[in-house]
């Protein structure tokens, strides 16, 4: 029992860190139509900048977050503008081939300035461990999960509430609609780009501060690729149901089956539902007519 | 038939049906023969083994721009497909025992099948979802590879016999680079043209046919599920012949030579290259096999002014490939191919512009 307690609590912080992570992805897909294949890059630089922030600079906590989202939002607006808008109209293959071009390119100018050595930061979340029936689950998991699921249920109220996300759905829903509502389509564009940026800083620090800041945190991004197919590459609640199904998921097969199979586990059950239902739980299907 | 300022006119079937028209194509053909032929004369050990390489690459490009390129069915799964190839072609020859040329083709069969197969879902899925599916594929035969300790005899990797053709045995270090290379251009060779046949073909044209507008050649009466699987079987063949030649060629095979950068290198070749375009995928194969030894001798050169770059070299090359392939597909989207037509076009319309 106290193991399955255990293995709960860290599938559920892996899996709120990876609706995090997903999140942005969902966000980019849903406003701009673009796969986005250097998410987990964009894990990697977040989780950087805020240890140069943080470590280098020696800046307060307040302000490395601070930082850390200002340049964030600079990168995100900075890509949509120099890499994906020449890029409207051109073939879905071309989109995913040049965000896979800008995953190459970011991780190695994170190599190139901070080197392929793990980086370690002083802790920012709380370390020890509490008693849960029996099981001693480390505060920081929990206080990740925490942090995920304040950072998810303000972007949804964001969604909801604001104005700037009423005109995200807006757009996302029918773009030329939109814009003869007077919604500056481009300016939306810049908006998902940074948000996902965001997002993925948010996720990329907690990555950092669980394990290490170093390239596997490239890797960790990778799969919100099965957490997106899962819920569905356009749903927000799909990154949710999604992120924790598969950190459980991955948990439960390291902890009581066997690690390594935990590493493809994700990816077995992204073709198993491609197969049987290609549009993830809350995906909305496609209709294609000549 | 000849070439006038006005275009080239046929006056009958056969002359249409030539894949070279004009005089100057052949002029290049032959100047091209002439190259290959005296290359291995003239290049050291180094440079014929970077060529070696070009030559492998060049049959991997082809046979992922017949799947990517023509059929419009992205794969992520390239690297996992040479993996397929490589290490039964090892098996076969190696353990049980299999006449190599024997081996490679049964090798290019079972990449066949085993592209076929994960190129499933593609009957369901195009665009971003295939991509994604692909992924997967390169992600569970990446781990199949690295966990079956049957396979590599609980080695991590696989030393391979040296290559030994009909009775024909590769030599040592000194004529090892020159004899491989004519091996590798018959079957580069063999490979250019079999694809550029295979787009003359009803079959090559029912794959372009699904990439411009799958729905539409539906209507026409192609059957789509066909295209698609025979796409999958035709490119993935090509592919396991790449990965068994890399296996024979390096005589080792370790799943390090197979990951999904490996994947994504291959796409870069095409996109590159050009997508849709046979000789792209050569252009592109050579441009990116080159491009890395490029950059180590420019950083090895500028080494005393600029120390940072040969300091970084796997960043600044990593950060270079992904740069090139950004600018290709901002500025160039159809590649070096497009480019050598339009150099082709300034001359042939001067002292006009168009």
């Amino acid at each position: 029992m106290s193991t399955f307690i255990n293995q709960l609590a860290y599938g559920l912080a892996d899996g709120s860190i990876l609706a995090l992570a997903a999140l942005g992805f969902v966000l980019i897909y849903k406003a701009t139509g673009v796969i986005n294949f250097a998410q987990g890059e964009f894990l990697l630089v977040g989780a950087y900048m805020f240890y140069t922030a943080f470590v280098v600079m020696d800046l307060p906590l307040v302000v490395a977050v601070l930082f850390g989202v200002v340049v964030a939002t600079l990168i995100g607006v900075l890509v949509e503008r120099l890499i994906l808008r020449p890029m409207v109209g051109e073939n879905p293959i071309s989109i995913i081939m040049v965000t896979i071009g800008l995953s190459s390119l970011l991780k190695a100018l994170v190599q190139a300035f901070y080197g392929t050595s793990p980086k370690s930061q002083p802790n920012l979340l709380p370390r020890g461990s509490v008693d849960i029936l029996g099981a001693s689950v480390p505060i920081n998991r929990l206080a990740a999960i925490l942090i995920a699921a304040v950072v998810l249920t303000a972007f949804t109220v964001f969604f909801r509430k604001s104005r700037h996300g009423i005109a995200m759905r807006a757009v996302a829903d029918d773009q030329q609609a939109a814009m003869t509502m007077g919604i500056s389509v481009r300016r939306i564009f810049a908006l998902a780009w940074a948000l996902a940026a965001v997002s993925a800083l948010i996720a990329g620090v907690l990555v950092g501060d669980i394990s290490a800041v170093d390239n596997n945190i490239a890797a960790f991004g990778l799969l919100v690729f099965p957490v997106v197919i899962l819920g569905g590459l356009d749903s927000v609640p799909g990154t949710i149901i999604g992120g924790l199904t598969i950190g459980l998921l991955k948990q439960f097969t390291a902890g009581y089956l066997d690690p390594g199979l935990a590493t493809v586990i994700p990816y077995i059950v992204l073709v198993l539902i491609l197969l049987v239902r290609p549009y993830g739980i809350f995906g909305e299907t496609r209709i294609e007519r000549v | 038939m000849a070439a006038t300022a006005t275009g080239i006119h046929h006056r009958s079937y056969t002359s249409e049906l030539r894949l070279r028209a004009t005089r100057a194509e052949y002029l290049r053909l032959g100047l091209m023969t002439v190259l290959l032929l005296v290359l291995p004369f003239v290049l050291d050990n180094f440079w014929l083994s970077q060529a070696n390489l070009i030559l492998i690459a060049v049959i991997g490009a082809v046979g992922l721009n017949i799947l990517v390129g023509y059929t419009g069915q992205i794969s992520l799964g390239q690297g996992g497909f040479l993996a397929v190839g490589a290490y039964s072609s090892a098996i076969l020859s190696d353990r049980i025992g299999l006449p190599t040329p024997l081996a490679i083709i049964a090798a290019v069969l079972l990449t066949a099948a085993v592209g076929t197969f994960f190129g499933l879902p593609g009957l369901r899925l195009k665009g971003l979802y295939l991509a994604i599916a692909t992924l997967a594929s390169q992600m569970i035969i990446e781990f199949v590879i690295r966990r079956w300790d049957w396979l590599t005899l609980d080695q991590g990797y696989l030393n391979v016999e040296r290559l030994n053709l009909f009775g024909f045995q590769i030599g040592g270090r000194q004529v090892f680079e020159q004899q491989w290379y004519w091996v590798l251009l018959l079957l580069a060779g063999l490979t250019v043209l079999t694809a550029r046949n295979l787009f003359r073909t009803g079959l090559g044209r029912s794959f372009m046919a699904v990439r411009d507008q799958d729905i539409a050649a539906e209507a026409i009466g192609v059957n789509i599920p066909r295209a698609k699987l025979t796409a999958f079987a035709v490119s993935s063949g090509f592919v396991g012949l790449a990965g068994a030649l890399t296996a024979h060629y390096s005589e080792v095979v370790s799943w390090e030579k197979f990951t999904l950068d490996v994947s994504i290198l291959y796409l870069a070749m095409i996109i590159v290259g050009g997508l849709g375009s046979i000789a792209g995928a050569v252009y592109g194969a050579i441009f990116m096999t080159l491009l890395p030894e490029l950059i180590r001798q420019l950083s090895l050169g500028l080494g005393d002014t600029l120390p940072f770059l040969a300091d970084q070299l796997p960043a600044v090359r990593n950060a270079v490939f992904g740069l090139v392939i950004i600018l290709f597909l901002i500025l160039e989207p159809r590649g070096l191919d497009r480019i050598w037509q339009r150099i082709k076009d300034y001359f042939r319309f001067w002292p006009f512009r168009y």
